[in-house]
């Protein structure tokens, strides 16, 4: 799940994960940037860097969540990889863990995504698949591309070695057909152009596409033929009065005005989000909307949410 | 410059009306005092994503700009639109003039959009010789460092800040800074997702390149640490296993070539971080009126009344603005149901009252979080700004934006 800034990737892939958690599926819902905004919508403590049972979806699926932590990765991954028991301790006191987390090229998205991957492909003793689907709330749309595609981004560094067979490994399962890029956008101008320009970049890494999800979607509460009433001056101040009589309120000419100009500027904003419709209705994926919540998101929102995304097809 | 200059004894700056001390939190922002005072040398608008601190930035530019400075804004990632209504159809890290801005009060205005890349190999460029510098350049270490190191960004919204403030031109007459090219020096920061990074991230990477791991790849070659190397190696094997062994080398060429370098790196964000404590540069905080850019707007106030930087204020933007007609949001609710039934206009009339109805509820809700917020900070000197119908992306909606500022 990513999208620009600010637009609900967090709410969404919450929402996805409970949609996804039906008829007893398991599901995990990762974060990756430290931000404990899985805890924070759950209203749960913060996340350790262990799975941990979170929720149960319509008709008892279970969503576990986990905040991936680079640096823990990578201890993990050295510890199981090279038995580094010693070396890796050394390696944290040396300060190298911080510098291999940060500024090595990739490294730190190797980690991050290594995590998903180790847990896409986990087994249980049964042999099954240990989860159904993972759902990532990933980086923003900036550096989805890049986030994903990690062995071309590692390529500067590593030519050889684990790391890169690694980095193999992990693009191969990203670029595969059990994995789907959503995109969380709202109607507004820089959100949409971030969604197409990620489009754009996704597809040119072959990585895959899944919806386009626009969320905070603000029903109107004028028809399309009042709004057109509204903009040709059909509905008139002396209407309104009129209607206004048959009231609580009574007549009131100046209030008819008042009320005119406030739906004239309501009729722009519902203008500007009808024209981003329009861009977004020139891209080939499936498009789904998300209503705003306007009493703020809780978990009964939550289940709203992935109600609607079921009802549109996703789960 | 001079602390006097700036405020009358016992009053606070300028540019705070009412509200003095322990007031009831009722300082309002005097934007175009700020903008005219020739004191105010730097403007730095910051906040959490997505709040408007680009639209801000750039609408204070041109007022001030219009009202005869000489101004530079230094703007990150803006949208479309309004960066080719700024004529800055090109990312090439220089200022530009805003052709039609400020020419009637003697004012200028120049915009340029941060690449910060370029930035960055500027800086190397600058400071190594023209061998090391190519080599540098072409590191994977440096490529990663400077195109996607999360802070580089911020960092490197300084260093150009510093540039462009110490940049030497024939400035207005009678300017304050007086051989320099602008005397007012407006800054966007990069859309991070708190607006604490900013302040962060500097202090991040400068402290990332003086790291210990970095020190003590340099160390053997120094001599003075040998009896680090039983240990070293430990690490120098482990790191070999793990990232194949070119990559150790990788790191090494990138340590040393930097090394020069580091020491200069930390001096440059020192003296950036002290002109941003200068009292010739004005915080401007920018927040939307929803829970979430409040609180990151509270955190930020009060972060830098503790780092002890210059805070102008509080900008709430987007605001919904009382409207024209005078109902409360219930009694437009009521009478809304009794029209549903009615005729086709009645319908369309409910349709409005509950267009009205949800607008006093979403301003109610804003007024609150306002209230509460003034009441924690009561020094914080607020202005707010309507929400327009339509977006800004025009130098006509950036002027409409600069008077709801300064109204
Ligand atoms: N459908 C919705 N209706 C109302 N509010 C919403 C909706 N979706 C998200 N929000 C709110 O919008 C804000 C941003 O949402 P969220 O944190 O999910 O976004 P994000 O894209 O993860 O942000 P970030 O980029 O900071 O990680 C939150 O306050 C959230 O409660
Ligand atoms: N007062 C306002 N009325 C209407 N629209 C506004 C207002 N202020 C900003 N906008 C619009 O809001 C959007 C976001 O504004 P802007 O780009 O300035 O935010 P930002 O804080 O710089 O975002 P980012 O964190 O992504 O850099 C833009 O489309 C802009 O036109
Ligand atoms: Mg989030
Ligand atoms: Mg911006």
């Amino acid at each position: 799940m990513t999208g620009k800034g600010g637009t609900g990737k967090t709410t969404v892939a919450a929402a996805l994960a409970i949609s996804l958690a039906t008829r007893g599926r398991k599901v995990l819902l990762c974060e990756v940037e430290g931000r404990q905004g899985i805890a924070r919508l759950f209203d749960v403590p913060p996340l350790p860097y262990e799975e941990r049972e979170i929720g149960v979806g319509h008709g008892g699926g279970q969503v576990y969540a986990l905040a991936i932590d680079a640096e823990a990765a990578l201890m993990e991954y050295l510890a199981m990889y090279y038995k580094l028991g010693r070396a890796g301790k050394a390696l944290d006191k040396f300060g190298v863990i911080d510098f291999a987390t940060t500024i090595a090229p990739g490294v730190r998205d190797v980690l991050l995504t290594g995590k998903v991957y180790e847990a896409g492909r986990r087994r249980d003793k049964d042999g099954g698949y240990s989860y159904d689907a993972i759902v990532v709330d990933a980086p923003p749309t900036g550096r989805i591309s890049r986030f994903l595609n990690v062995n071309n981004e590692v390529a500067g560094l590593a030519k050889v070695g684990p790391i890169r067979k690694q980095a193999d490994a992990v693009t191969t399962m990203m670029q595969g057909r059990r994995t789907a890029v959503h995109l969380v956008t709202v109607l507004e101008e820089m959100p949409v152009q971030e969604t197409l320009d990620a489009i754009a970049d996704l597809r040119s890494a072959d990585l895959g596409v899944g919806n386009v999800i626009v969320n905070q979607v603000r029903q109107s509460p004028l028809t399309p033929p009042a709004q057109d009433a509204i903009g040709s001056g059909r509905l008139d101040a002396a209407a309104i009065s009129a209607s206004l009589a048959k009231t609580s309120i009574g007549a009131s000419a100046e209030l008819g005005v008042g009320l005119l100009e406030e739906g004239a500027a309501h009729a722009v904003r519902q203008e500007l989000q009808t024209d981003q419709r329009k861009v977004l209705a020139g891209v080939d994926t499936q498009v789904i909307e998300l209503a705003y919540v306007s009493e703020g998101i809780d978990m009964g929102a939550l289940y709203d949410l992935a109600l609607s995304l079921r009802e549109q097809g996703l789960q | 410059m001079t602390g006097q200059a700036r405020t009358t004894p016992g009053a606070g700056p300028a540019w705070v009306r009412g509200g003095t001390g322990g007031g009831a939190g009722k300082a309002s922002l005097d934007v175009d005092a700020l903008l005219t005072d020739p004191d105010t040398q730097i403007i730095v608008c910051c906040g959490s994503g997505g709040v408007g601190k680009t639209t801000t930035a750039a609408a204070l530019a041109l007022r001030a700009a219009e009202q005869g400075r000489t101004v530079c804004v230094l703007t990150i990632d803006p949208a479309r639109r309004l960066a080719q209504s700024m004529g800055l159809t090109e990312l090439d890290n220089v200022p530009r003039p805003v052709a039609e801005a400020g020419a009637e009060g003697g004012g200028s205005l120049d915009a340029m959009m941060l690449d910060m890349k370029r930035t960055f190999d500027e800086v190397v460029e600058a400071h190594a010789s023209p061998e090391k510098a190519k080599q540098i350049l072409s590191n994977p270490f440096y490529v990663a460092l400077s195109s996607s190191f999360a802070g580089t960004q911020e960092y490197m919204a300084m260093e150009k800040l510093g540039q462009l403030y110490d940049e030497a031109g024939a400035g207005a007459a009678g300017s304050a800074r007086p051989g320099k090219r602008w005397d007012l020096i407006v800054v966007d920061t990069p859309p991070s997702r708190s607006a604490l990074d900013f302040l962060d991230a500097p202090e991040r990477l400068s402290s990332l390149l003086d790291g210990r791991f970095i020190k003590l790849l340099l160390a053997p070659a120094r001599g003075p640490a040998r009896f680090l190397s039983a240990r070293f190696a430990i690490v120098t094997n482990a790191l070999n296993k793990v990232l194949g062994a070119q990559v150790l080398s990788d790191v090494q060429t990138f340590v040393a070539a930097f090394d020069t370098l580091f020491g200069g790196f930390r001096q440059r964000a020192d003296a950036t971080f002290a002109l941003l404590q200068a009292e010739g540069t004005a915080f401007l905080v920018v927040a939307a009126p929803d829970p979430d850019a409040m609180r990151e707007a509270a955190y930020f106030v009060e972060r830098l009344t503790h780092e002890d930087m210059p805070l102008a204020g509080l900008v709430v933007n987007r605001v919904t603005d009382l409207p024209a007609a005078m109902l409360d949001a219930s009694e437009a609710a009521s009478a809304a149901r009794t029209l549903d039934s009615g005729a086709e206009t009645d319908q369309q009339v409910a349709g409005l009252l509950r267009v009205h109805a949800e607008r006093m509820l979403v301003r109610a809700r804003e007024q609150k979080l306002k209230r509460s917020f003034s009441a924690a900070h009561p020094a914080v000197a607020t202005v707010s700004v309507p929400a327009l119908a339509g977006d800004v992306h025009d130098l006509e909606g950036l002027r409409q934006i600069g008077a709801l500022l300064t109204a």
